[in-house]
């Protein structure tokens, strides 16, 4: 193909070499002992991909008792129970690996032209670690349960029945995967970019992974050492985070939002790093403030270390933090600004296409101007006070978690599709879907911005019969949503039953993982590729971009 | 002098991925001062909550460290620091291909950090024995003073504890590095592991430097 780099094989083992990476190697076995990152990374698809949908009909659970004001489907205490696994599979088994450890796994290396990713064993490593966290996490649900919120807060945590014991165990277990993850992305970017490669040849992709794998380092061993004490207050009754014992309950606050800030931002960067490839390649334009968007990421990886008390303006923290945290906490807006006007102006005057990667990357800049915008509110001290625990902040952060970063990692899944199985999907039906999964999304979230603004508090079982319309709107946008949800599985799952039909870069993008073979082969290049020009260099003919 | 010349210990130990083995040194050398880097802040968390309650309870802390034994702390700190002297000249002599003398120098490294176990094993056991145990364990009737004094040793066991789990960790690794080491396995052209399980040993020697004090020396 034209696209492809030049073959010539720099070692001796060229028939090996030439075979793509879904078939060097057959049965279970090849798969569980691989540490080709490729194949690394669809073993984390499809296990976060189960537990997207796990959480998925936890969430559909959630609304479907909500249609009434009174029991519907199930007793208080399943309530709690099933919003509290909603919360934490979706957090820590399903968002927070979903695009580096799954998506940028694969392409990272495939983006700086390299072979592999810094440390192979270990990136294996991470992923058993992410499994037997999801194991220990099952095993939680069906020995009881946890009632806690996602949150584990003291001292309720400390003191109810259930598995919490085990549930904080395996968020302390997947800690580590993420970790490994962190540890090992910074180390591929600072070493094994291609020669030629400066920090600002790479794409934008790799700058935002390169920020959240910072955050990972930094911020999760806090998360451990929170579930460690919180551990040892259950069993052995240290008092650290007691208030009956002479502990206090905000400190546990404090250091599970130093970590769990920070964390939105392991949430919400890999997202922002999707839309800033997608974006310049359905517009067939160079991207628009290359380094502004760079460094906007690194931006809000640092202010993400100081800005958790924003959490807990409610807590009894005192004043003077919480004006500090507040007044901090509007800088994130400069950032999150900045990428937004970047990624829109890189469009005006492309020749935008609309491909479904482009109609996710669109529905995200939407959502994510309603996300950000709304937590400016409750970034204010004042409005905070009003909103603090309603509804309100629910929508909220399901426009950034979900409608932000799930509809990027969609984005993203559609556009590198083709390229992780080598097949094209039926694209009317991936336009369909995403219309769905966009209307779903508002139906089920706008309505809960005027019911928390309105005062219905989050978290409630019941609710006062004057909210009862706004939640029926809600239930059945989570109904439109589930259906979007259903088809898009239904063609991705019948793409991978054809025979493979996608060229190698299908959507004509100037990045180097789209410069090889649609699979890749297993060292992905023939020859390591030297770097002549940028990764949006759209004014240059396909394939005479990047290899000098 | 090694078997090996440094041209096939190149070829023998860079991986695939690598186009030269310093980019794989390089390499090796970011991932381990990230994984020191999350060490220091796992241990950043229960320093800060230490401080923060010793701020609170400074009686209790006061009381608390009455308990515990400052000779043998002391003793395990200059045990604590010969072993990072001897891992240092281990690394040394990896690097300048005198394979016994690497080997000799791991096994000093490995004895003191027994030594260092079986210190602490003796003062937990007596801990053990006098009630002082942590949280709702702690026998208050027979220790008396102020009851959080259970939360100190709620403190003190889980950071001693973590501490001593990572010298466990540490002697399976010196262990595992002089069975490679007396294989023949390390030479000036390649010693990359000698020198990474060396920085994470200093690391366990550096956190003790500070567990030492903040536990033992408060008044």
């Amino acid at each position: 193909m034209a696209d492809t780099i030049t073959a010539t094989h720099i070692s001796g083992h060229a028939d090996h070499h030439d075979v793509d990476y879904l078939h060097d190697g057959k049965g279970m076995k090849s798969w569980l002992t691989t540490i080709d990152h490729k194949r690394i990374g669809v073993m984390y698809l499809w296990g976060i991909l189960f537990m997207f949908f796990l959480g998925g009909v936890f969430a559909m659970l959630i609304r479907l008792e909500l249609l009434t004001p009174k029991q519907t489907i199930m007793s208080a205490e399943t309530y709690n129970k099933v919003f509290t696994l909603h919360g934490a599979i979706m957090v820590f088994l399903f968002i927070i690996p979903s695009v580096p450890a799954a998506l940028a796994n694969f392409v990272l290396p495939l983006m700086l032209g390299a072979k592999d990713v810094a440390f192979p064993r270990l990136n294996l490593f991470s992923w058993y670690i992410y499994m037997i966290g999801a194991f220990i996490a099952i095993a939680a649900m069906v020995t009881g349960g946890v009632d806690t919120g996602w949150t584990f807060y003291t001292p309720y945590s400390t003191t109810t029945d259930g598995s919490v014991a085990l549930m904080t165990f395996a968020v302390f277990v997947l800690g580590f995967s993420s970790i490994l993850t962190g540890v090992n992305f910074v180390a591929t970017i600072h070493n094994l970019r291609a020669p030629g490669m400066g920090w600002f040849d790479m794409p934008l992709f790799c700058w935002g992974i390169y920020s959240t794998a910072l955050i990972q380092v930094l911020a999760t061993p806090v998360l451990a050492i929170t579930l460690l004490l919180l551990l040892m207050e259950r069993t052995f009754g240290i008092g650290i985070f007691d208030p009956k014992l002479g502990g206090d309950p905000v400190l546990f606050q404090h250091f599970f939002w130093f970590y769990s800030h920070p964390a939105v931002y392991i949430m919400i960067l890999p997202g922002m790093a999707i839309i800033s490839e997608i974006i310049p390649t359905f517009s067939q334009k160079t991207i628009f403030g290359y380094r502004a968007i760079a460094f906007s990421s690194v931006a809000i990886a640092l202010v993400s270390f100081i800005v958790w008390g924003h959490h807990m303006f409610t807590s009894g923290q005192s004043q003077l933090a919480s004006a500090i945290f507040s007044f901090i906490t509007f800088f994130v807006a400069i950032p999150s600004g900045i990428k937004t006007f970047n990624w829109i102006v890189t469009m005006y005057k492309g020749s935008v296409a609309f491909n479904a990667p482009m109609l996710y990357a669109l529905s995200f800049l939407l959502l994510f101007g309603i996300g950000g915008l709304t937590g400016i509110f409750l970034g204010a001290v004042s409005v905070d006070i009003h909103l603090h625990d309603t509804y309100f902040v629910v929508a909220h952060f399901h426009y950034v978690m979900m409608g932000s970063t799930v509809i990027a990692f969609l984005g993203g899944l559609h556009y590198w599709w083709p390229k992780m199985f080598g097949r094209m999907y039926n694209e009317p039906a991936a336009k369909v879907a995403c219309a769905l999964v966009f209307i779903g999304f508002n139906t089920t979230f706008l309505p809960q911005f005027i019911l928390g603004s309105r005062g219905m508090p989050r978290r409630y079982y019941n609710y006062l019969p004057e909210f009862q319309f706004l939640h029926q709107l809600s239930t059945v946008g989570s109904w439109i949503l589930g259906l979007g949800f259903l088809i898009m599985a239904g063609y991705l799952f019948a793409s991978l039953r054809k025979k493979m039909d996608a060229p190698a870069n299908p959507w004509h993008s100037r990045t180097l993982e789209w410069q090889t073979a649609s699979p890749p082969i297993t060292h992905n290049f023939h020859e390591i590729p030297t770097i002549g020009g940028g990764p949006y260099d759209y004014y240059r003919p396909v394939g005479k971009g990047r290899e000098a | 002098m090694s078997s090996h010349s440094p041209e096939v210990a190149e070829h023998r130990y860079r991986q695939h991925h690598f186009v030269t083995a310093g980019q794989q040194l390089d390499t090796s050398k970011t991932g381990m001062w990230l994984f020191l880097a999350t060490e220091i802040l796992m241990f950043g968390g229960l320093f800060v909550g230490y401080g923060l309650m010793q701020g609170v309870y400074p009686e209790a802390w006061v009381a608390g460290h009455h308990h515990l034994d400052r000779v043998l702390g002391a003793v395990n700190t200059v045990f604590l620091l010969c072993s990072s002297f001897s891992m240092v000249m281990a690394v040394h002599y990896a690097s300048t291909d005198q394979k016994s003398k690497t080997v000799l120098n791991l096994g000093i490294t490995l004895a003191f950090a027994f030594a260092f176990l079986v210190i602490k094993y003796i003062e937990y056991s007596h801990k053990f024995h006098e009630g002082l145990l942590p949280g709702r364990y702690f026998r208050l009737a027979e220790v008396g003073g102020p009851p959080q004094q259970a939360m100190f040793f709620g403190f003190y066991f889980m950071m001693t504890g973590i501490h001593g789990f990572h010298v466990l960790i540490g002697i399976i690794l010196i262990a595992w590095l002089m069975v490679r080491a007396n294989r023949g396995d390390f030479s000036s052209a390649y010693f990359t592991p000698v020198d990474l399980i060396g920085l994470y040993w200093h690391l366990v020697d550096l956190i003790w430097i500070y567990l030492f004090p903040l536990l033992y020396l408060i008044s």
